[in-house]
Protein backbone atom coordinates (compact mmCIF):
# COMPACT_ATOMS: atom_id res chain seq x y z
CA UNK A 1 0.00 0.00 0.00
CA UNK A 2 1.53 3.57 -0.96
CA UNK A 3 0.20 6.31 1.52
CA UNK A 4 0.84 9.89 0.22
CA UNK A 5 0.44 12.08 3.32
CA UNK A 6 -0.23 15.90 2.82
CA UNK A 7 2.51 16.14 -0.09
CA UNK A 8 3.48 19.59 -1.20
CA UNK A 9 5.78 21.26 -3.25
CA UNK A 10 6.66 25.18 -3.78
CA UNK A 11 8.93 26.33 -5.92
CA UNK A 12 9.31 30.51 -4.50
CA UNK A 13 6.14 31.60 -4.40
CA UNK A 14 4.12 28.52 -6.79
CA UNK A 15 2.91 25.82 -5.17
CA UNK A 16 3.21 23.21 -7.72
CA UNK A 17 1.15 20.02 -5.90
CA UNK A 18 -0.72 21.75 -2.83
CA UNK A 19 -1.16 18.83 0.20
CA UNK A 20 -2.11 16.17 -2.02
CA UNK A 21 -3.14 13.12 0.30
CA UNK A 22 -4.50 9.57 -0.89
CA UNK A 23 -3.74 6.04 -0.73
CA UNK A 24 -2.99 3.48 -3.61
CA UNK A 25 -3.96 0.14 -2.73
CA UNK A 26 -1.05 -2.80 -3.77
CA UNK A 27 -1.86 -4.92 -7.16
CA UNK A 28 -4.33 -1.68 -8.93
CA UNK A 29 -3.21 0.72 -11.32
CA UNK A 30 -3.90 4.49 -9.98
CA UNK A 31 -4.04 7.16 -12.74
CA UNK A 32 -3.06 10.34 -12.36
CA UNK A 33 -4.92 12.83 -15.01
CA UNK A 34 -4.82 16.30 -14.96
CA UNK A 35 -3.65 19.16 -17.77
CA UNK A 36 -0.23 20.42 -18.28
CA UNK A 37 0.55 22.57 -15.43
CA UNK A 38 -1.29 20.65 -13.15
CA UNK A 39 1.28 19.42 -10.36
CA UNK A 40 0.72 15.56 -11.76
CA UNK A 41 4.01 14.47 -12.67
CA UNK A 42 5.68 16.64 -9.76
CA UNK A 43 3.58 14.92 -7.47
CA UNK A 44 4.80 11.46 -9.46
CA UNK A 45 8.26 12.68 -9.07
CA UNK A 46 8.18 13.39 -5.35
CA UNK A 47 7.31 9.62 -5.07
CA UNK A 48 11.02 8.08 -5.73
CA UNK A 49 12.35 11.38 -4.54
CA UNK A 50 13.51 12.76 -8.26
CA UNK A 51 11.55 16.56 -7.03
CA UNK A 52 12.16 16.63 -2.72
CA UNK A 53 8.97 17.03 -1.08
CA UNK A 54 8.58 20.99 0.60
CA UNK A 55 6.45 18.98 2.94
CA UNK A 56 4.57 16.18 3.79
CA UNK A 57 5.53 12.41 3.46
CA UNK A 58 5.38 9.11 1.17
CA UNK A 59 5.01 5.81 3.06
CA UNK A 60 5.37 2.44 0.96
CA UNK A 61 4.57 -0.78 2.71
CA UNK A 62 4.45 1.96 5.89
CA UNK A 63 8.11 2.92 5.55
CA UNK A 64 8.90 6.36 4.64
CA UNK A 65 10.66 7.14 1.66
CA UNK A 66 12.74 9.94 3.49
CA UNK A 67 14.21 7.15 5.98
CA UNK A 68 16.03 5.85 2.60
CA UNK A 69 18.60 7.37 0.29
CA UNK A 70 17.14 8.97 -2.54
CA UNK A 71 18.72 6.56 -4.76
CA UNK A 72 18.58 3.01 -2.99
CA UNK A 73 14.61 4.12 -2.96
CA UNK A 74 14.80 4.59 -6.95
CA UNK A 75 15.91 0.71 -7.05
CA UNK A 76 12.85 -0.37 -5.35
CA UNK A 77 10.75 1.57 -7.58
CA UNK A 78 10.34 0.75 -10.83
CA UNK A 79 10.09 3.93 -13.19
CA UNK A 80 8.64 4.12 -17.18
CA UNK A 81 8.66 7.77 -18.93
CA UNK A 82 7.48 9.31 -22.27
CA UNK A 83 10.54 8.56 -24.74
CA UNK A 84 11.26 5.32 -22.75
CA UNK A 85 15.20 6.59 -21.66
CA UNK A 86 17.03 3.51 -22.93
CA UNK A 87 20.55 3.45 -22.96
CA UNK A 88 21.59 3.87 -26.38
CA UNK A 89 25.17 2.25 -25.15
CA UNK A 90 24.04 -0.86 -24.08
CA UNK A 91 22.12 -3.76 -25.36
CA UNK A 92 18.14 -4.67 -24.98
CA UNK A 93 19.42 -7.53 -22.31
CA UNK A 94 21.72 -5.23 -20.51
CA UNK A 95 18.88 -2.70 -20.18
CA UNK A 96 16.68 -4.53 -19.28
CA UNK A 97 19.08 -6.05 -16.71
CA UNK A 98 20.22 -2.35 -15.53
CA UNK A 99 18.21 -2.28 -12.19
CA UNK A 100 18.76 -6.09 -11.19
CA UNK A 101 22.73 -5.27 -11.96
CA UNK A 102 22.59 -2.44 -9.65
CA UNK A 103 21.17 -4.71 -6.69
CA UNK A 104 24.31 -7.12 -7.14
CA UNK A 105 21.91 -10.39 -8.55
CA UNK A 106 23.62 -12.85 -9.63
CA UNK A 107 24.37 -12.90 -13.61
CA UNK A 108 22.32 -16.26 -14.42
CA UNK A 109 19.40 -14.84 -12.52
CA UNK A 110 19.26 -11.48 -14.20
CA UNK A 111 19.81 -13.21 -17.29
CA UNK A 112 16.97 -15.37 -16.59
CA UNK A 113 14.60 -12.59 -15.96
CA UNK A 114 15.55 -10.67 -18.90
CA UNK A 115 14.15 -13.30 -21.11
CA UNK A 116 10.94 -13.76 -18.65
CA UNK A 117 10.08 -10.23 -19.41
CA UNK A 118 10.56 -10.59 -23.19
CA UNK A 119 8.73 -13.38 -23.15
CA UNK A 120 5.92 -11.41 -21.54
CA UNK A 121 6.20 -8.94 -23.36
CA UNK A 122 5.64 -11.13 -26.98
CA UNK A 123 9.34 -10.34 -27.82
CA UNK A 124 11.45 -13.15 -28.58
CA UNK A 125 14.48 -13.02 -25.66
CA UNK A 126 17.00 -14.93 -28.78
CA UNK A 127 15.86 -12.11 -31.52
CA UNK A 128 16.25 -9.35 -29.17
CA UNK A 129 18.21 -9.90 -26.08
CA UNK A 130 21.52 -8.48 -28.01
CA UNK A 131 19.87 -5.85 -29.50
CA UNK A 132 20.74 -2.10 -29.14
CA UNK A 133 17.38 0.08 -28.92
CA UNK A 134 18.28 2.24 -31.74
CA UNK A 135 17.86 -1.07 -33.80
CA UNK A 136 13.98 -1.00 -32.62
CA UNK A 137 10.63 0.15 -33.76
CA UNK A 138 8.96 2.97 -31.17
CA UNK A 139 6.82 0.40 -29.97
CA UNK A 140 8.87 -2.09 -28.87
CA UNK A 141 11.16 0.38 -27.63
CA UNK A 142 8.46 1.52 -25.35
CA UNK A 143 7.75 -2.35 -24.52
CA UNK A 144 11.65 -2.73 -22.89
CA UNK A 145 11.22 0.81 -21.13
CA UNK A 146 8.43 -0.98 -18.85
CA UNK A 147 10.26 -4.08 -18.70
CA UNK A 148 13.49 -2.05 -17.72
CA UNK A 149 11.31 -0.16 -15.07
CA UNK A 150 9.89 -3.79 -13.71
CA UNK A 151 12.64 -6.06 -14.00
CA UNK A 152 13.33 -5.67 -9.97
CA UNK A 153 10.29 -6.48 -9.02
CA UNK A 154 9.33 -3.14 -7.63
CA UNK A 155 7.13 -2.63 -4.87
CA UNK A 156 5.72 0.31 -6.87
CA UNK A 157 5.72 1.17 -10.87
CA UNK A 158 5.51 5.00 -11.59
CA UNK A 159 4.74 5.50 -14.99
CA UNK A 160 5.13 9.06 -16.51
CA UNK A 161 2.99 9.82 -19.99
CA UNK A 162 5.01 6.23 -20.97
CA UNK A 163 2.69 5.84 -23.87
CA UNK A 164 2.88 9.24 -24.97
CA UNK A 165 5.43 8.95 -28.21
CA UNK A 166 3.02 6.03 -29.62
CA UNK A 167 1.17 6.60 -32.43
CA UNK A 168 -3.08 5.71 -31.66
CA UNK A 169 -2.99 1.92 -32.83
CA UNK A 170 0.36 0.72 -30.80
CA UNK A 171 -0.96 2.99 -27.77
CA UNK A 172 -4.24 1.06 -27.32
CA UNK A 173 -1.62 -2.34 -27.77
CA UNK A 174 0.45 -1.11 -25.56
CA UNK A 175 -2.14 -0.21 -23.30
CA UNK A 176 -3.64 -4.06 -23.47
CA UNK A 177 -0.50 -5.43 -22.64
CA UNK A 178 -0.04 -2.78 -19.66
CA UNK A 179 -3.12 -3.86 -17.79
CA UNK A 180 -2.59 -7.73 -18.90
CA UNK A 181 0.59 -7.33 -17.38
CA UNK A 182 -0.25 -6.27 -14.38
CA UNK A 183 -2.87 -8.11 -13.84
CA UNK A 184 -0.70 -11.26 -14.42
CA UNK A 185 2.44 -9.88 -12.31
CA UNK A 186 -0.11 -7.77 -9.50
CA UNK A 187 1.98 -4.70 -10.13
CA UNK A 188 0.80 -1.93 -7.96
CA UNK A 189 1.19 1.34 -10.77
CA UNK A 190 0.74 5.16 -10.40
CA UNK A 191 0.35 6.29 -14.04
CA UNK A 192 0.24 9.64 -15.18
CA UNK A 193 -1.37 11.02 -18.07
CA UNK A 194 -3.12 13.94 -19.78
CA UNK A 195 -5.87 11.33 -22.04
CA UNK A 196 -8.66 11.22 -19.76
CA UNK A 197 -9.40 8.08 -21.79
CA UNK A 198 -6.48 6.27 -21.29
CA UNK A 199 -7.24 7.27 -17.55
CA UNK A 200 -10.45 5.50 -17.69
CA UNK A 201 -9.29 2.92 -20.38
CA UNK A 202 -6.12 1.82 -17.23
CA UNK A 203 -7.58 3.07 -13.81
CA UNK A 204 -9.01 0.90 -11.05
CA UNK A 205 -8.80 4.47 -9.23
CA UNK A 206 -8.49 7.76 -11.02
CA UNK A 207 -7.23 10.92 -9.40
CA UNK A 208 -7.83 14.29 -10.85
CA UNK A 209 -5.37 17.04 -10.77
CA UNK A 210 -6.10 20.92 -10.99
CA UNK A 211 -3.70 23.73 -10.14
CA UNK A 212 -1.71 21.66 -7.93
CA UNK A 213 -4.58 20.36 -6.27
CA UNK A 214 -6.33 16.72 -6.30
CA UNK A 215 -10.35 17.37 -7.04
CA UNK A 216 -11.41 13.85 -7.24
CA UNK A 217 -10.19 10.49 -6.26
CA UNK A 218 -12.34 7.91 -7.59
CA UNK A 219 -13.18 4.49 -9.58
CA UNK A 220 -13.44 5.75 -13.22
CA UNK A 221 -17.76 5.19 -13.11
CA UNK A 222 -17.49 7.65 -9.93
CA UNK A 223 -16.00 9.85 -12.12
CA UNK A 224 -17.67 9.73 -15.24
CA UNK A 225 -21.40 9.37 -13.30
CA UNK A 226 -20.53 12.02 -10.51
CA UNK A 227 -17.40 14.68 -11.34
CA UNK A 228 -16.83 16.75 -8.56
CA UNK A 229 -16.28 20.26 -10.37
CA UNK A 230 -16.46 21.93 -13.51
CA UNK A 231 -12.59 21.13 -14.57
CA UNK A 232 -13.40 17.39 -13.61
CA UNK A 233 -16.56 17.09 -16.36
CA UNK A 234 -14.66 18.92 -18.49
CA UNK A 235 -12.00 16.67 -18.78
CA UNK A 236 -14.55 14.17 -19.11
CA UNK A 237 -16.25 15.60 -21.80
CA UNK A 238 -19.80 16.02 -21.56
CA UNK A 239 -20.63 14.57 -24.74
CA UNK A 240 -18.47 11.54 -24.44
CA UNK A 241 -19.90 10.76 -20.83
CA UNK A 242 -22.51 8.17 -21.78
CA UNK A 243 -20.30 6.44 -24.17
CA UNK A 244 -17.41 6.76 -21.40
CA UNK A 245 -19.98 4.98 -18.76
CA UNK A 246 -20.72 2.43 -21.44
CA UNK A 247 -17.37 1.65 -22.07
CA UNK A 248 -16.86 0.30 -18.33
CA UNK A 249 -19.79 -1.77 -17.93
CA UNK A 250 -19.74 -5.17 -19.57
CA UNK A 251 -22.15 -6.41 -21.74
CA UNK A 252 -22.18 -9.68 -19.32
CA UNK A 253 -24.16 -7.77 -16.66
CA UNK A 254 -27.16 -6.65 -18.83
CA UNK A 255 -27.27 -9.65 -20.77
CA UNK A 256 -30.93 -11.15 -21.14
CA UNK A 257 -32.63 -14.55 -22.34
CA UNK A 258 -33.55 -14.35 -25.71
CA UNK A 259 -31.90 -14.71 -29.85
CA UNK A 260 -30.99 -12.21 -31.84
CA UNK A 261 -29.40 -12.12 -35.26
CA UNK A 262 -26.26 -11.34 -36.86
CA UNK A 263 -22.59 -11.44 -35.20
CA UNK A 264 -22.30 -12.35 -31.30
CA UNK A 265 -19.88 -10.40 -29.13
CA UNK A 266 -18.35 -12.09 -26.07
CA UNK A 267 -19.57 -11.51 -22.53
CA UNK A 268 -17.11 -9.21 -21.69
CA UNK A 269 -17.22 -6.66 -24.18
CA UNK A 270 -18.29 -3.59 -23.28
CA UNK A 271 -21.45 -2.23 -23.65
CA UNK A 272 -20.28 0.30 -26.11
CA UNK A 273 -19.10 -2.27 -28.02
CA UNK A 274 -22.12 -3.65 -28.09
CA UNK A 275 -24.28 -0.46 -28.87
CA UNK A 276 -21.82 0.44 -31.66
CA UNK A 277 -22.50 -3.04 -32.90
CA UNK A 278 -26.40 -2.09 -32.71
CA UNK A 279 -25.89 0.95 -34.75
CA UNK A 280 -23.71 -0.39 -37.71
CA UNK A 281 -25.53 -2.85 -38.68
CA UNK A 282 -29.44 -1.39 -37.65
CA UNK A 283 -30.20 -4.18 -35.27
CA UNK A 284 -32.19 -4.01 -31.78
CA UNK A 285 -30.49 -6.40 -30.25
CA UNK A 286 -27.07 -8.55 -30.47
CA UNK A 287 -26.33 -12.01 -29.18
CA UNK A 288 -24.00 -12.57 -26.71
CA UNK A 289 -21.77 -15.61 -26.31
CA UNK A 290 -19.71 -17.04 -23.34
CA UNK A 291 -17.04 -18.94 -23.94
CA UNK A 292 -18.21 -19.69 -27.37
CA UNK A 293 -21.78 -20.71 -26.12
CA UNK A 294 -24.72 -18.58 -26.97
CA UNK A 295 -25.33 -16.88 -23.85
CA UNK A 296 -28.70 -15.02 -24.85
CA UNK A 297 -28.44 -11.01 -25.75
CA UNK A 298 -28.18 -7.57 -25.39
CA UNK A 299 -30.69 -5.20 -26.30
CA UNK A 300 -30.73 -1.39 -27.39
CA UNK A 301 -33.62 -0.86 -24.91
CA UNK A 302 -31.02 -2.45 -22.03
CA UNK A 303 -27.99 -0.34 -23.07
CA UNK A 304 -30.27 2.72 -22.61
CA UNK A 305 -31.62 1.96 -19.63
CA UNK A 306 -28.07 1.12 -17.92
CA UNK A 307 -26.91 4.12 -19.51
CA UNK A 308 -29.88 6.49 -18.05
CA UNK A 309 -29.29 4.89 -14.47
CA UNK A 310 -25.60 6.75 -13.60
CA UNK A 311 -25.15 7.83 -10.71
CA UNK B 1 36.82 13.04 -43.87
CA UNK B 2 38.20 9.85 -44.17
CA UNK B 3 40.88 8.05 -46.78
CA UNK B 4 39.73 5.02 -49.06
CA UNK B 5 40.42 1.14 -48.35
CA UNK B 6 42.64 0.99 -51.47
CA UNK B 7 44.40 4.41 -50.39
CA UNK B 8 45.04 4.00 -46.67
CA UNK B 9 47.61 0.52 -47.10
CA UNK B 10 49.29 2.43 -49.85
CA UNK B 11 50.11 5.22 -47.54
CA UNK B 12 51.38 2.88 -44.44
CA UNK B 13 53.23 1.30 -46.55
CA UNK B 14 54.96 4.38 -48.25
CA UNK B 15 55.09 5.37 -44.60
CA UNK B 16 56.75 2.19 -42.90
CA UNK B 17 59.19 2.54 -46.29
CA UNK B 18 59.92 6.10 -45.61
CA UNK B 19 60.69 4.92 -42.17
CA UNK B 20 63.11 1.65 -42.28
CA UNK B 21 64.42 2.03 -45.58
CA UNK B 22 64.84 5.94 -46.78
CA UNK B 23 68.18 4.83 -48.58
CA UNK B 24 65.49 3.23 -51.17
CA UNK B 25 64.24 7.37 -51.79
CA UNK B 26 67.79 8.60 -52.34
CA UNK B 27 67.35 8.78 -56.11
CA UNK B 28 64.07 10.68 -56.58
CA UNK B 29 65.40 12.88 -53.36
CA UNK B 30 69.01 13.36 -54.98
CA UNK B 31 67.97 16.34 -57.39
CA UNK B 32 66.17 18.13 -54.26
CA UNK B 33 69.41 17.72 -52.22
CA UNK B 34 72.82 20.62 -52.92
CA UNK B 35 75.22 19.27 -55.16
CA UNK B 36 77.88 16.95 -53.64
CA UNK B 37 75.48 17.01 -50.23
CA UNK B 38 74.07 14.36 -48.03
CA UNK B 39 70.77 13.49 -49.87
CA UNK B 40 69.65 10.89 -46.61
CA UNK B 41 69.40 12.08 -42.93
CA UNK B 42 71.55 9.52 -41.48
CA UNK B 43 72.94 11.47 -38.02
CA UNK B 44 70.13 9.96 -36.75
CA UNK B 45 67.53 6.83 -37.60
CA UNK B 46 64.67 8.32 -39.00
CA UNK B 47 62.74 5.09 -36.60
CA UNK B 48 64.49 6.39 -33.78
CA UNK B 49 63.22 9.73 -34.54
CA UNK B 50 59.83 8.87 -35.48
CA UNK B 51 59.04 6.69 -32.27
CA UNK B 52 60.64 9.57 -29.93
CA UNK B 53 58.18 12.32 -31.84
CA UNK B 54 55.72 9.73 -30.92
CA UNK B 55 56.24 9.30 -27.81
CA UNK B 56 56.34 12.64 -26.90
CA UNK B 57 53.05 13.32 -28.41
CA UNK B 58 51.75 10.65 -27.09
CA UNK B 59 52.60 11.35 -23.42
CA UNK B 60 51.68 15.34 -23.82
CA UNK B 61 47.78 14.26 -25.47
CA UNK B 62 47.32 11.40 -22.82
CA UNK B 63 48.05 14.34 -20.13
CA UNK B 64 45.88 16.58 -21.78
CA UNK B 65 43.14 14.46 -21.82
CA UNK B 66 43.14 13.71 -18.36
CA UNK B 67 43.45 16.98 -17.49
CA UNK B 68 40.86 18.35 -20.00
CA UNK B 69 38.31 15.84 -19.42
CA UNK B 70 38.30 15.95 -15.36
CA UNK B 71 38.21 19.94 -16.04
CA UNK B 72 35.24 19.15 -18.21
CA UNK B 73 33.45 16.52 -15.86
CA UNK B 74 34.27 19.38 -13.01
CA UNK B 75 32.46 21.83 -15.03
CA UNK B 76 29.67 20.23 -15.94
CA UNK B 77 28.11 18.97 -12.53
CA UNK B 78 25.80 21.26 -11.35
CA UNK B 79 27.96 22.75 -7.94
CA UNK B 80 30.99 23.14 -10.80
CA UNK B 81 28.92 25.46 -13.31
CA UNK B 82 30.16 28.70 -11.86
CA UNK B 83 33.44 27.42 -13.04
CA UNK B 84 33.06 26.89 -16.41
CA UNK B 85 33.44 30.81 -17.95
CA UNK B 86 36.82 30.63 -16.08
CA UNK B 87 37.99 27.23 -16.90
CA UNK B 88 37.30 28.11 -20.58
CA UNK B 89 39.19 31.20 -20.40
CA UNK B 90 42.03 29.15 -19.16
CA UNK B 91 41.73 26.58 -22.04
CA UNK B 92 41.30 29.53 -24.52
CA UNK B 93 44.76 31.24 -22.66
CA UNK B 94 46.50 27.73 -23.49
CA UNK B 95 45.81 27.80 -27.45
CA UNK B 96 45.85 31.56 -27.79
CA UNK B 97 49.83 31.43 -26.64
CA UNK B 98 52.08 31.04 -29.57
CA UNK B 99 53.55 27.07 -29.14
CA UNK B 100 57.51 28.92 -29.76
CA UNK B 101 56.70 31.21 -26.93
CA UNK B 102 55.88 28.59 -24.43
CA UNK B 103 59.23 26.81 -25.47
CA UNK B 104 61.17 29.91 -25.21
CA UNK B 105 59.80 30.36 -21.75
CA UNK B 106 60.14 26.84 -20.41
CA UNK B 107 63.46 26.61 -21.44
CA UNK B 108 64.97 28.51 -18.53
CA UNK B 109 62.60 26.30 -16.39
CA UNK B 110 63.04 22.80 -17.58
CA UNK B 111 66.12 23.68 -19.63
CA UNK B 112 66.95 22.24 -23.53
CA UNK B 113 65.70 18.97 -24.30
CA UNK B 114 61.92 17.36 -23.92
CA UNK B 115 60.58 19.17 -20.70
CA UNK B 116 59.64 22.40 -22.55
CA UNK B 117 58.32 20.80 -25.72
CA UNK B 118 55.95 18.52 -23.71
CA UNK B 119 54.42 21.73 -21.62
CA UNK B 120 54.10 23.62 -25.03
CA UNK B 121 52.23 20.15 -26.64
CA UNK B 122 50.33 19.74 -23.58
CA UNK B 123 48.89 23.65 -23.04
CA UNK B 124 48.13 23.75 -26.81
CA UNK B 125 46.18 20.27 -26.67
CA UNK B 126 44.19 21.23 -23.77
CA UNK B 127 41.35 23.46 -25.34
CA UNK B 128 39.90 21.12 -28.15
CA UNK B 129 39.47 18.49 -25.70
CA UNK B 130 38.65 20.51 -23.46
CA UNK B 131 35.61 22.07 -25.57
CA UNK B 132 34.88 18.99 -26.93
CA UNK B 133 34.02 17.13 -23.51
CA UNK B 134 31.91 19.92 -22.15
CA UNK B 135 29.46 19.91 -25.52
CA UNK B 136 29.64 15.88 -25.12
CA UNK B 137 28.45 15.74 -21.46
CA UNK B 138 26.18 18.61 -21.82
CA UNK B 139 24.60 17.38 -24.75
CA UNK B 140 22.80 13.75 -23.25
CA UNK B 141 19.94 12.53 -24.35
CA UNK B 142 17.30 14.52 -21.68
CA UNK B 143 15.33 11.41 -21.29
CA UNK B 144 17.74 8.36 -20.63
CA UNK B 145 19.58 10.66 -17.99
CA UNK B 146 16.29 11.31 -16.54
CA UNK B 147 15.84 7.37 -16.32
CA UNK B 148 19.02 6.81 -15.49
CA UNK B 149 18.37 9.13 -12.05
CA UNK B 150 14.89 7.66 -11.86
CA UNK B 151 15.84 3.79 -11.48
CA UNK B 152 18.34 4.62 -9.17
CA UNK B 153 21.87 4.96 -10.71
CA UNK B 154 24.02 7.66 -8.31
CA UNK B 155 26.20 10.20 -9.38
CA UNK B 156 29.39 8.29 -10.08
CA UNK B 157 27.22 5.28 -11.60
CA UNK B 158 25.25 7.97 -13.42
CA UNK B 159 29.14 9.27 -14.79
CA UNK B 160 30.82 6.13 -15.66
CA UNK B 161 28.08 3.99 -17.07
CA UNK B 162 26.03 6.82 -18.67
CA UNK B 163 27.23 10.09 -19.56
CA UNK B 164 31.01 9.12 -20.45
CA UNK B 165 30.09 6.25 -23.26
CA UNK B 166 27.54 8.75 -24.65
CA UNK B 167 30.25 11.61 -24.63
CA UNK B 168 33.08 9.70 -25.82
CA UNK B 169 32.43 9.66 -29.60
CA UNK B 170 32.32 13.60 -29.10
CA UNK B 171 35.90 13.72 -27.04
CA UNK B 172 37.31 11.49 -29.15
CA UNK B 173 36.66 14.18 -32.07
CA UNK B 174 38.71 16.60 -29.71
CA UNK B 175 41.31 13.94 -28.96
CA UNK B 176 41.63 13.51 -32.44
CA UNK B 177 42.47 17.14 -33.56
CA UNK B 178 44.28 17.77 -30.43
CA UNK B 179 46.93 14.90 -31.59
CA UNK B 180 47.15 16.09 -34.96
CA UNK B 181 47.70 19.85 -34.04
CA UNK B 182 50.65 18.22 -31.85
CA UNK B 183 51.81 16.38 -34.31
CA UNK B 184 52.53 19.04 -36.18
CA UNK B 185 53.83 21.14 -33.17
CA UNK B 186 55.92 18.45 -31.98
CA UNK B 187 58.76 19.36 -34.90
CA UNK B 188 59.29 22.69 -33.17
CA UNK B 189 60.58 21.24 -30.23
CA UNK B 190 63.87 19.97 -31.93
CA UNK B 191 64.80 23.92 -32.09
CA UNK B 192 65.18 23.11 -28.16
CA UNK B 193 66.85 19.73 -28.44
CA UNK B 194 64.15 17.65 -28.49
CA UNK B 195 64.47 14.51 -30.38
CA UNK B 196 61.55 14.81 -32.95
CA UNK B 197 61.48 14.48 -36.73
CA UNK B 198 62.04 18.27 -36.90
CA UNK B 199 65.33 18.06 -36.62
CA UNK B 200 65.37 16.30 -40.15
CA UNK B 201 63.83 19.49 -41.07
CA UNK B 202 65.55 21.85 -39.25
CA UNK B 203 69.01 20.58 -40.65
CA UNK B 204 67.28 20.74 -43.91
CA UNK B 205 66.53 24.60 -43.31
CA UNK B 206 69.71 25.21 -41.69
CA UNK B 207 72.04 23.26 -45.03
CA UNK B 208 69.48 24.46 -47.78
CA UNK B 209 68.85 20.78 -48.19
CA UNK B 210 65.52 20.25 -49.47
CA UNK B 211 65.70 16.54 -49.58
CA UNK B 212 66.36 16.74 -45.56
CA UNK B 213 62.64 19.09 -45.55
CA UNK B 214 61.09 17.07 -47.63
CA UNK B 215 62.23 14.15 -45.54
CA UNK B 216 61.00 15.40 -42.32
CA UNK B 217 57.82 16.97 -43.46
CA UNK B 218 56.63 13.99 -45.44
CA UNK B 219 57.09 11.33 -42.38
CA UNK B 220 55.53 13.74 -40.06
CA UNK B 221 52.58 14.53 -42.66
CA UNK B 222 52.04 10.75 -43.09
CA UNK B 223 51.75 9.89 -39.29
CA UNK B 224 49.17 12.70 -38.65
CA UNK B 225 46.83 11.46 -41.70
CA UNK B 226 46.57 8.15 -40.55
CA UNK B 227 46.19 9.13 -36.86
CA UNK B 228 43.86 11.06 -37.94
CA UNK B 229 42.01 8.75 -40.36
CA UNK B 230 42.08 5.90 -37.37
CA UNK B 231 40.57 7.81 -34.86
CA UNK B 232 37.99 8.98 -37.74
CA UNK B 233 36.88 5.06 -37.78
CA UNK B 234 37.13 4.50 -34.07
CA UNK B 235 34.33 7.26 -33.91
CA UNK B 236 32.48 6.07 -36.59
CA UNK B 237 32.14 2.94 -34.64
CA UNK B 238 31.62 4.24 -31.77
CA UNK B 239 28.83 6.18 -32.46
CA UNK B 240 26.99 3.96 -34.69
CA UNK B 241 27.18 1.92 -31.54
CA UNK B 242 25.43 4.41 -29.00
CA UNK B 243 22.71 4.83 -31.95
CA UNK B 244 23.89 8.76 -33.00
Amino acid sequence: MIEIDGITKTYGAMTAVDAVSMTVETGTITVIVGTSGSGKTTLLRMINRLEEPSAGEVRINGEATHSLKPHILRRRIGYAIQGHGLFPHHTVGRNIGAVPELLNWPKDKIRARVDELLELFSMDPDAFRDRYPAELSGGQQQRVGVARALASRPDLLLMDEPFGALDPIIRTRAQEDLRRIQQRLGSTIMLVTHDMEEAIRLGDRVAVMDGGKLVQHGTPAEIIAAPATEFVADMVGDVERPLRLLSLIPAGEVVEEGTANGEALPASASLRDALSACLWTGREAVPIERDGAAAGRVTLAAIRARAEAHG
Amino acid sequence: MSIGWSLRPILALFLLVLVLRPEWFAPMLAPLAPEGGPVIYERASLLSLSLSHLALVAAASAAAVVVAVTLAILVTRPSGAAFRPVSRTVANMGQTFPPVAVLALAVPALGFGAGPTLVALFLYGLLPIFENAVTGLSNLPPATMEAARGIGLNRWQRLVRVELPLALPVILTGVRLSVVIAMGTATIGSTVAARTLGEVIIAGLLTNNTAYVVQGGLVVGLFAVLIYDAMVQLERRLAARVGL
